[in-house]
């Protein structure tokens, strides 16, 4: 069986040209893709974005926007090859929630 | 306060944005000025810079043939640097109109045109553009003749293409900077044409 990113031929609705703004976040996962797969760091490959973005089971994929997904990926890949862990990523997470509520 | 839970997940993942970029800051990964640097490299990537390949290319048959051979050296040619994606430029003629996608997520000539409009990424024309084309153009409002044979081209992510569309009729007293003006972003992607000489 062929997997959901695979969309290529199947029937699907009218194209609307619609077009998006990116925002500051948005372009920011995009600098966290640009920096980790570069020359220097090699601590992405497209294969790994890609395998980590094409594993999400068909609903999480639609229902995720574009950079969600890639945000994902790459905090996976990071797990995956033990860059960060998840215990650290957790309380950074928690600490910006914090920090967020406060303001 | 209540909260829908596609706005619960945007806080997440921009969230989990700020706390891997601060994590890896820590690390020494990186610094925050490369993130900004990258940031701006991004915004300064736009349709003109393909814009100006085109032009050139129909002003200079030599360069055209360079650009057909070999596009990613033609790209860094005009001072764009293309990285270690392999580009592709495809020529309209009077008989073979090209279009681009990517039926597997949304590989697209970044380092040229920028990031992509928000539909080249839609399921709608991932799926389609490749069975229906004639009709997916016509959805963008542009209509092919059944005598013009469309090229679909599914982009990988080692491999991008970008379209030379045909100079439009009436523009031989143009120079290069009006020509480039002509060349859309859509113009570049294959779901319109190159203006006419009129709208520039």
């Amino acid at each position: 069986m062929r997997s959901h990113h695979d969309m290529g031929g199947r029937p699907a609705g009218k194209c609307e040209p619609s077009e998006h703004e990116y925002e500051l976040w948005e372009k920011r996962v995009d600098a966290l893709m640009m920096l980790l797969s570069d020359k220097e760091r090699q601590l992405l490959k497209v294969d790994e974005l890609r395998r980590n973005i094409e594993s999400l089971g068909a609903d999480a994929y639609d229902r995720m926007g574009y950079y969600e997904r890639w945000m994902h990926s790459i905090c996976q890949t990071l797990i995956q090859r033990g860059v960060i862990s998840i215990d650290e990523l957790g309380r950074k997470m928690a600490e910006l929630e914090a920090r967020d509520g406060r303001a | 306060m209540k909260q829908t839970d596609e706005a619960d997940s945007r806080g997440y993942y921009r969230r989990m944005q700020s706390a891997i970029e601060e994590l890896l800051i820590l690390k020494g990964v990186f610094s925050g000025a490369d993130v900004e640097r990258e940031v701006k490299a991004m915004d300064s990537r736009n349709p003109g810079r393909g814009a100006k390949m085109v032009a050139r290319a129909w002003v200079d048959p030599a360069y055209k043939a360079r650009a057909l051979h070999n596009g990613s050296a033609a790209a860094e040619e005009l001072g764009f640097a293309v990285g270690p994606l392999r580009l592709i430029v495809l020529e309209d003629t009077p008989r073979v109109h090209n279009v681009i996608v990517c039926t597997l997520c949304s590989c697209y000539p970044r380092m040229l045109l920028g990031l992509p409009p928000e539909w080249y990424k839609s399921s709608n024309y991932r799926s389609r553009v490749v069975r229906e084309p004639r009709t997916v153009l016509q959805e963008f409002g542009t209509r092919i003749p059944d005598d013009v044979e469309i090229r679909v081209h599914d982009s990988t992510a080692d491999m991008r293409y970008m379209v030379l569309p045909l100079r439009p009729a009436g523009t031989e007293g143009l120079d290069e900077e009006q020509l480039a003006g002509l060349v859309t972003r859509d113009s570049l992607i294959g779901v319109a044409m190159a203006k006419a000489a009129a709208q520039a």
